[in-house]
């Protein structure tokens, strides 16, 4: 192991290390603007110049690349590299007069003044190449190069012109010491600004998580978009955090699994969605960042949010009114006609959170107020007790104001006027909506929908859990708009018929069972697709269809659609219903003369 | 046998669960309908054969009927009333082919409950059918046969 001597210190270093790292391992501060512990050295702001003393010889020498080798005697304070460093910062200061890192590092070793005139003021880039060695060995875009020679020598892309290899991922903006770089947003850009949502690729999503473990953003993260972007060619990009997670805990190769279990009931709580307002554009949700979904209110108002709570506009201020726009997109015939349920709730919640931490005023356009819940009339009460104004009315409009105000117009029912409030921040209470693939967990399951797109329940009233595949049960906003309390409700409910079915250990199923006649099938899989529970199966080995009588539930649509006649709806077989036709024709009509047919039918029954 | 002295025969094949259940709450609440159609029970729209209804015309009905669930979403079995809305044209193009009045022959809808509506397409459908006169393809049949 190799020992040396920094600052009169005995430090032991491992193999291959540089000098730089074993002082920082030690505490010994060397200052330092180009050096990264996850990029190779590249010596090139020379702020890290030490005095190495070796077989009796000095030198300077950047330590971040000179080996820690065994028997070296360092001085990183000496005369010599003081005099050094200030010569340094003198250049650097002359060439980057305005940026802060530099000027606080020069006055340390008092310079404050730079003794050259600067070429361009302006400058802030000081060629360390942080921000090539990142783009390069991290990101592996391969994008930022230097170019030129000389005092032309600079950084940027090939022939500085813009580059679909950029990703843009930022990486070299959060390495660049000086802020010599940003990221320019320009409309339809490869991402968009989330002001709400998270600022970097791992973050932990939210701070009541369970469990409480940061999930990677495999949108954002560089190494996936490189996957993405190169189909996998560039494999290895980045990985930062990989290397510096001292409990290994991160593994990019994890995926998906497939897990397949025999059960006996199935649950299907999938939830709902969030109606995006942007599709009535009238409320110019989008256009305007002080214009937000309750969702994102919930976001901005959380203690764990991006302003720790506090309720601001997007210009970082207090607002001093706040508009509320009940039923957006629910009970409206150009979106959905139901009601959502849980919009009045939260939008009172809301506008009591908004008076409480703000004081600001706060408008509520309503069309009807559904306060049903067990205490829920007397929170509505509070809440108007509040000094919260009312406007009995659909706010019908948003639109930004020259003065940056958003002004809701609506109609006063009560008044039966046009109203309007100039606000600083609107919050629309978006309609909640049955997920976008519920087709496919439908299918999945055998589940039918109702008209609003949300999992039909076997009974509105009677059977509220059950669905009409047996053994599966709806929990929650799969079945419909639902509060929380209801939520809990119904999925207790839920819990306890499956567990009620699986206790019993049998499923009492319906007799009038589809049955293939196996002598008259000829495999042509025509039922098969007809079948909406999915029970007809084709056999390979006995090269005919045959129907799982646990999941038939005969409706009978493959026997009438079978060209051999091979499937037989039990109860309701061709025969029977032939036979039910005939026997119509077989008594005279209603009101006809019926003697003789009464006499023969009194005759049979006698 | 025409006019007002006719009473035509009507065969209506409902769907256990939403036009059998209103032609039922049509009847126990007394709804007045005229008694012309005689009902056949299906668990679904979904299991009317064509040939049920051509066997209808064939015995003897005036007219047929075939009733079900409303799409989307109200059929218990999902979909079994999809397959009726494809399958049902197909009934219609070829009665017109056999030369069957397409007013002899009504499919649709009528949830379980909407039993006005069922009363009400009694009463219209036994009156369009009426107008029609007796439709005799049983005698027609008949006589070829000999």
């Amino acid at each position: 192991m190799p020992t040396l001597i920094i600052d009169g210190q005995e430090v032991h270093a491992e193999e291959g290390q540089t000098i730089l790292e074993v002082a920082r391992e030690n505490g010994i501060e060397i200052p330092t603007l180009c050096y990264h512990p996850l990029l190779e050295p590249y010596g090139a702001c020379r702020l890290c110049t030490v005095e190495v003393i070796r077989r009796g010889r000095s030198r300077l020498e950047t330590s971040c690349t000179h080996p820690a080798w065994d028997g070296l005697e360092v001085k990183t304070r000496s005369p010599a590299v003081i005099e050094a460093r200030k010569t340094i910062l003198e250049l650097m200061l002359s060439r980057c007069p305005n940026v802060p890192v530099i000027q606080d590092m020069a006055r340390d070793y008092g310079v404050t003044e730079p003794p050259f005139l600067a070429v361009d003021p302006d400058e802030k880039c000081i060629l360390c190449g942080l921000c090539v060695r990142t783009c390069h060995e991290l990101v592996k875009a391969d994008v930022l190069h230097f170019s030129e020679v000389g005092v032309e020598r600079r950084v940027g892309p090939a022939f500085l012109e813009k580059t679909r290899q950029c990703i843009g991922c930022g990486a070299c903006t959060i390495m660049c010491p000086t802020g010599a770089i940003e990221i320019v947003m320009e409309k339809d850009a490869i991402y968009q600004e989330k002001p709400l949502g998270p600022t970097s690729a791992i973050w932990v999503p939210s701070m009541q998580a369970v469990p409480r473990v940061p999930v990677i953003d495999t949108d954002a993260c560089i190494r996936f978009r490189q996957d993405d972007r190169t189909d996998g060619e560039i494999a290895d990009a980045c990985g930062a955090c990989q290397m510096l997670c001292e409990a290994d805990a991160i593994n990019f190769d994890q995926e998906d699994e497939v897990i397949e279990l025999d059960i006996g009931a199935i649950v299907v709580a999938t939830g709902f969605e969030m109606w995006d307002p942007a599709q009535l554009s009238q409320y110019s949700y989008g256009q305007s960042p002080n214009i937000i979904t309750g969702m994102e209110f919930e976001r901005l108002s959380n203690a764990g949010g991006t302003t720790g709570g506090e309720i601001l506009t997007a210009e970082g201020k207090i607002p001093e009114k706040v508009a509320i726009i009940h039923c957006v997109g629910s009970r409206d015939h150009n979106a959905h006609p139901y009601c959502s349920r849980i919009c009045c709730m939260y939008s009172l919640k809301q506008a009591h959170l908004v008076r409480d931490k703000t004081g600001a005023e706060v408008y509520e356009f309503y069309m009807d107020m559904r306060s049903f819940g067990k205490a829920y009339e007397e929170f509505y009460e509070r809440v108007q007790e509040e000094n919260v104004t009312f406007v009995r009315g659909r706010g019908a409009a948003v639109e930004m104001l020259a003065d940056g105000k958003l002004r809701v117009t609506g109609e006063d029912a009560d008044l039966g006027r046009k109203v309007h409030a100039d606000v600083d921040m609107v919050v629309l209470s978006t309609a909640i909506e049955a997920p976008h693939d519920a087709d496919r967990v439908a299918s999945l399951f055998g589940l039918g929908r109702s008209e609003d797109g949300f999992f039909a329940e076997a009974h509105p009233k009677m059977r509220p859990v059950e669905t009409n595949t047996e053994g599966v049960f709806l929990a929650g906003t799969a079945q419909g708009p639902k509060d929380v309390p209801d939520t809990v409700g119904h999925a207790g409910a839920a819990a306890s018929m499956a567990l009620a079915l699986l206790d019993k250990g049998e499923v009492v199923i319906s007799p009038q069972t589809a049955v293939v006649d196996e002598k008259l099938c000829s495999a042509c899989k025509t039922c098969l697709s007809l079948c909406p529970y999915t029970a007809i199966s084709y056999i390979e080995e006995d090269n005919v269809a045959r129907v799982n009588e646990a999941l038939c539930k005969g409706c009978g649509t493959c026997v009438a659609a079978c060209p051999a006649g091979a499937i037989t709806a039990r109860h309701f077989t061709d025969r029977q219903i032939l036979a039910q036709i005939e026997g119509l024709f077989r008594v005279p009509a209603v009101e006809a003369e019926t003697e003789t047919a009464m006499a023969e039918a009194e005759g049979v029954s006698s | 046998m025409n006019g007002a002295d006719f009473e035509p025969r009507i065969v209506g094949f409902l769907c256990n669960w939403c036009t059998y259940s209103a032609a039922d709450t049509a009847g126990v609440s007394r709804m007045e309908q005229p008694a012309n159609v005689d009902i056949i029970r299906v668990m679904c729209t979904g299991r009317v054969d064509p040939v049920f209804v051509l066997k209808a015309f064939a015995e003897g009905a005036d007219g047929v009927i075939v009733s079900g669930c409303h799409p989307p979403g109200d059929c218990h079995y999902n979909s079994g009333n999809y397959k009726t809305f494809r399958r049902m044209p197909l009934v219609e193009a070829l009665l017109q082919q056999y030369g069957i009045e397409e007013e002899r022959f009504h499919w649709g809808w009528i949830s379980g409950a909407e039993a006005p509506k069922w009363a009400q397409l009694v009463r219209d459908f036994t009156e369009q059918v009426r107008e029609l006169g007796p439709l005799n393809w049983k005698r027609e049949l008949e006589s070829k046969e000999d």
